[in-house]
């Protein structure tokens, strides 16, 4: 790329992070203040910083459960979906069989659906066979939608893979599991890190089949944020500290995946 | 690769196949079910037939739902895929800057979608919002809740901010695999800046971009949660999108007959859509059904 | 047309190079003459792909410079090089036709339509690619597309040198040789400085009129494919060059001759004596012959060895002899008349054609 046009481009650049970054800030300045100083003046960081917002989440049950109710289904539904994609997609990568490419497409219509089209038989559903209110429901609904998308990333790292390498391992008298675990998870590590990642990220943000399938037990906190509206009118500070918490897992997971991310991209797979 | 036909890789495929028919089939059964039914009460049903179509092809309020969603869609594309593309082209492609840029630009897809929506509303309230205030210092009066242009331009700000970077990261990921060669090959040929966009980069990404406007497509036609919770679909029915009249009509006013109906229509509008697609992107060599690889 | 020079040309990848180790490429000066052949033959990593890109203006070198015609180029980006590059895979404008990826240079540099017009079709003609000009260049094979890839090369009259980085790579072996061949009638046609990159001897020896053979960074030798093979200034090329390579066996000097391990080997008087003149401490001498030139003796015949023959395979047009001497692996091509078996037999390895190697370096006579 020539010099000349470094400059606009970092310009772009910039103002975008800035974009990107403000309304975050914001987020984060709100939850920092009282409400009464949120009410009161118009301030670009907070006057008076308090952690109030931050304690009371963290020692009100009917709060800090919300994360740890997310929390348990989100992984559930990660570790589902992997067990359940990982041999689906190496069936699509290494055969061909009948109605295969019809399956693989009828998959990504699943994600494609609206979930609201679901709400209501997922309702019923679970309510039938006693699973309302539990993590394990809104693991198994998240699935429709993350399973999908890992049979889809899996089935192409897997490619990338030789078959010389599954004959090989047969030859040296591996057995299926054996072969499929020692050797093959090992040379698709980074899809099964980049499938965990979008599984993860696509069942932690849902919120309208979370909310719908539960009501105390698993209450998740993205359901609990949305009923904030008190006699005193909007808890901001409160709901501003909420939305910072949720945003940790995110960035956790971003950090430790930094490094993986452009060498993930390098590779030409999304 | 060649792929040996091999009918037993079903047993692969089974635990997904049950799973997902499980969780997609035995609902779409129920929805086919009421659709064509009036459910008067839980246990008192009379079959209809087709009366619920044709009830909501006449229904003035979905035409109006669906009016705004495809405009919705539109804009967000007409928007989305420029600034991302632009978005990919400026990014650095290595150091400790290109970490940072992905990392930065990452955020936004990793909140909760109702996070998002809380995110803008405060932002944009000209009380408490650094937005808001902002405008109104300046004298522009602006209320998302009151003002049904302020109200759109908020959801659509809000969306471009929540999901370019998605269209940010494919497009990277395209220009990424481009190999150095065809760089050194306009340098050498005195491309400009300009033919290179055209001509390398530009049909290097087309693969790329078509997911991305597959997906952005979809999701922005099914988007519920984040203008639900900044606008509530107001003021009035504003900036209410089909989902969440579809939610409305089900789970609000428990109309189960015309709900299920709305549902199907909906469903098979998006079917309609990705299969075209689909087949655009099969078309154009750009990602594989699946089943055949080079 | 350019004559291309360097001047203690060498890079370095990091700040402060101490040793050999720490450079890319070796400083060295050479000279490619206008409107040579030149191949530039190494294994993978031995610094061949960064020379070439230094020549095309890629790449930076470190230390040295880099003449054109006599002025300094070293810093001149790609665009003021007049240089053409053909690379491993064919590089090609896909949504583009043959035609407009031929005249895309030459509309780049701003040249009247009419002229361009002019100039594509006489490419073609010499590519033969005349009557696909309008085909779209996404849809054709590989040997073509890289013959689209070397025709934008060509089309500019003010080309100084043509660069080829592994061009057959892609290729299917069998058009491999057709291509290669219309390179050299094009070098012959149009008599450019042509510089090709390659791992594979047999590309390098054919196409080129002068082999420069490098490894680790370092030219060990530049000179016609004869001289390589008949006397290899570095043991490097005489274990590449060949197929099989060299054979090589450590030497030791002793009060009454030569010897390789425990068997004494009969030299003239001439060699043993070019020989002692060099065998200082920490100097290692080795003895190098070709499986072409070592033959069957008679017991006890001058310069021949004892050896034990492990097989004999039969390939055509000679006969491939693997053997041991003295604990050393030997390979031997001979005359597929002669009638041997395996088991103990006598080899001639000390004859006018054997090389004798200080320190890996060729010791002349």
């Amino acid at each position: 790329m020539n010099k000349a046009s470094r400059l606009p481009r970092a310009a772009m650049l910039f103002l975008y992070v800035a974009f990107t970054l403000i309304p975050l800030y914001w987020m984060l300045n709100t939850s920092l203040k009282t409400n009464e100083e949120t009410l009161s003046v118009f301030t670009l960081w907070p006057r008076n910083l308090t952690w109030a917002n931050y304690i009371t989440i963290f020692t009100d049950p009917s709060w800090y459960n919300g994360y740890i109710n997310s929390s348990i289904y989100v992984v559930l539904n990660t570790v589902l979906s992997l067990l359940v994609a990982l041999p689906a997609a190496y069936g699509f990568s290494r055969y061909r069989f009948l109605g295969d490419k019809h399956m693989f497409f009828w998959l990504l219509t699943n994600r494609m659906t609206p979930p609201a089209v679901f709400l209501l038989p997922f309702f019923q559903l679970y309510s039938t066979v006693g699973l309302m209110d539990t993590h394990i429901a809104v693991a198994l609904s998240h699935m429709l939608f993350n399973v999908p998308l890992a049979v889809w990333i899996l089935e192409g790292f897997m490619s990338g893979i030789s078959r010389e390498i599954d004959e090989t391992a047969y030859i040296d008298g591996f057995s299926f599991p054996k072969f499929f675990i020692k050797i093959f998870l090992p040379l698709i590590k980074a899809g099964v890190g980049v499938t965990a990642f979008f599984c993860f990220m696509f069942s932690w943000v849902e919120l309208l089949l979370a909310r719908t399938l539960t009501s105390v037990n698993a209450k998740p906190i993205s359901a609990i944020m949305t009923r904030t509206v008190s006699a005193t009118g909007m808890d901001w500070g409160l709901l501003a500290a909420a939305g910072v918490l949720t945003l940790v897992p995110g960035m956790l997971v971003i950090w430790f995946v930094r490094n993986h991310i452009a060498k993930g991209f390098a590779m030409g797979r999304v | 690769m060649n792929k040996p036909y091999n009918n037993k890789a079903w047993f692969f495929i089974l635990p997904v196949f049950i799973c997902v028919a499980f969780s997609a089939i035995v609902p779409l059964m129920t929805v086919i079910n009421y659709s064509v039914q009036d459910i008067i009460s839980p246990t008192q049903s009379v079959f209809v037939g087709l009366e619920w179509f044709r009830a909501m092809m006449r229904d003035p309020e979905l035409h109006g739902a669906l009016l705004r969603q495809i405009i919705f869609s539109l804009c967000v594309l007409l928007v989305q895929l420029p600034l991302g593309v632009g978005l990919a082209l400026s990014m650095p492609s290595k150091g400790w800057q290109s970490s940072a840029a992905l990392v930065v630009l990452s955020m936004p897809l990793l909140i909760p979608w109702n996070v998002v929506g809380t995110i803008w509303q405060i932002f944009g309230r000209a009380d408490i919002g650094l937005g808001g205030h902002a405008l109104s210092t300046l004298g522009i009066a602006y209320n998302y809740a009151s003002n049904p242009l302020d109200a759109w331009m908020t959801v659509l700000l809000m969306d471009v901010w929540h999901w370019t970077p998605l269209v940010a990261l494919l497009g990277f990921a395209g220009l990424r695999s481009i190999p150095d060669a065809y760089y050194q090959a306009a340098q050498i040929d005195g491309a400009s800046r300009w033919a290179i966009f055209r001509y390398i980069q530009l049909p290097k990404m087309r693969g790329v971009l078509m997911i991305a406007v597959l997906l952005r497509f979809m999701d922005s036609f099914m988007i519920y949660t984040e203008p639900f919770v900044l606008t509530g679909g107001g003021p009035g029915n504003s900036t209410t999108f089909l989902s969440q009249y579809l939610t409305q009509k089900a789970v609000g006013q428990f109309d189960l007959g015309p709900a299920a109906a709305f549902s199907l229509i909906y469903f098979l509008i998006i079917l309609l859509f990705s299969f075209v697609l689909y087949n655009w992107m099969q078309r154009t060599g750009s990602k594989p059904a699946g089943s055949d690889h080079e | 047309m350019a004559r291309i020079e360097f001047r203690n040309l060498g890079h370095a990848y990091g700040a402060n190079p101490a040793s050999a180790k720490d450079y890319a490429l070796q400083p060295m000066n050479m000279v490619w003459e206008d409107g040579g052949a030149y191949a530039l033959l190494g294994p993978s990593g031995c610094g061949k792909s960064t020379l070439l890109n230094i020549i095309s203006g890629l790449l930076v070198p470190s230390h040295g410079q880099v003449l054109f015609d006599g002025k300094d180029m070293t810093s001149m980006p790609t665009r003021g090089r007049n240089i053409a590059q053909v690379f491993q895979f064919p590089v090609l404008y896909d949504t583009m036709s043959v035609y407009d990826n031929l005249a895309f240079p030459l509309r780049n540099r701003k040249m009247p339509e009419a002229e361009v017009h002019k100039r594509v079709h006489e490419i073609a003609e010499i590519l033969g690619m005349s009557d696909v000009l309008k085909q779209r260049a996404s849809g054709m094979a590989a040997d073509a597309k890289q013959k689209i890839s070397l025709g934008r090369g060509l089309v500019r009259k003010d080309v100084s040198a043509i660069l080829f980085d592994e061009p057959l790579t892609v290729i299917d072996p069998h058009l491999k040789w057709q291509l290669r061949r219309q390179l050299k009638q094009i070098h012959q046609q149009l008599k450019l400085t042509l510089i090709y990159v390659t791992h594979d001897q047999v590309e390098a020896l054919t196409f080129a009129d002068e082999v420069v053979v490098m490894t680790d960074g370092k030219i060990v030798q530049k000179g016609t494919p004869d001289a390589l093979f008949e006397r290899p200034e570095h043991t490097f090329v005489g274990y590449f060059i060949g197929s099989p390579g060299m054979n090589f066996f450590p030497l030791k000097l002793n009060a009454d001759g030569a010897s390789i391990g425990a068997h004494k080997v009969a030299l003239d008087a001439a060699t043993l004596g070019m020989l002692k003149s060099v065998n200082h401490t920490n100097n290692v001498l080795s003895l190098g012959i070709r499986p072409e030139f070592v033959d069957l003796a008679q017991p006890g015949a001058s310069g021949a060895l004892e050896a034990q023959i492990d097989s004999v395979q039969h390939l055509g047009t000679c006969q491939l002899i693997t053997a041991t001497v003295a604990g050393h692996a030997v390979k031997a091509k001979i005359d597929t008349g002669i009638q041997v078996s395996t088991g103990r037999h006598w080899l001639r390895l000390a004859r006018p054609e054997t090389i004798f190697f200080c320190n890996d370096e060729r010791i002349a006579r």
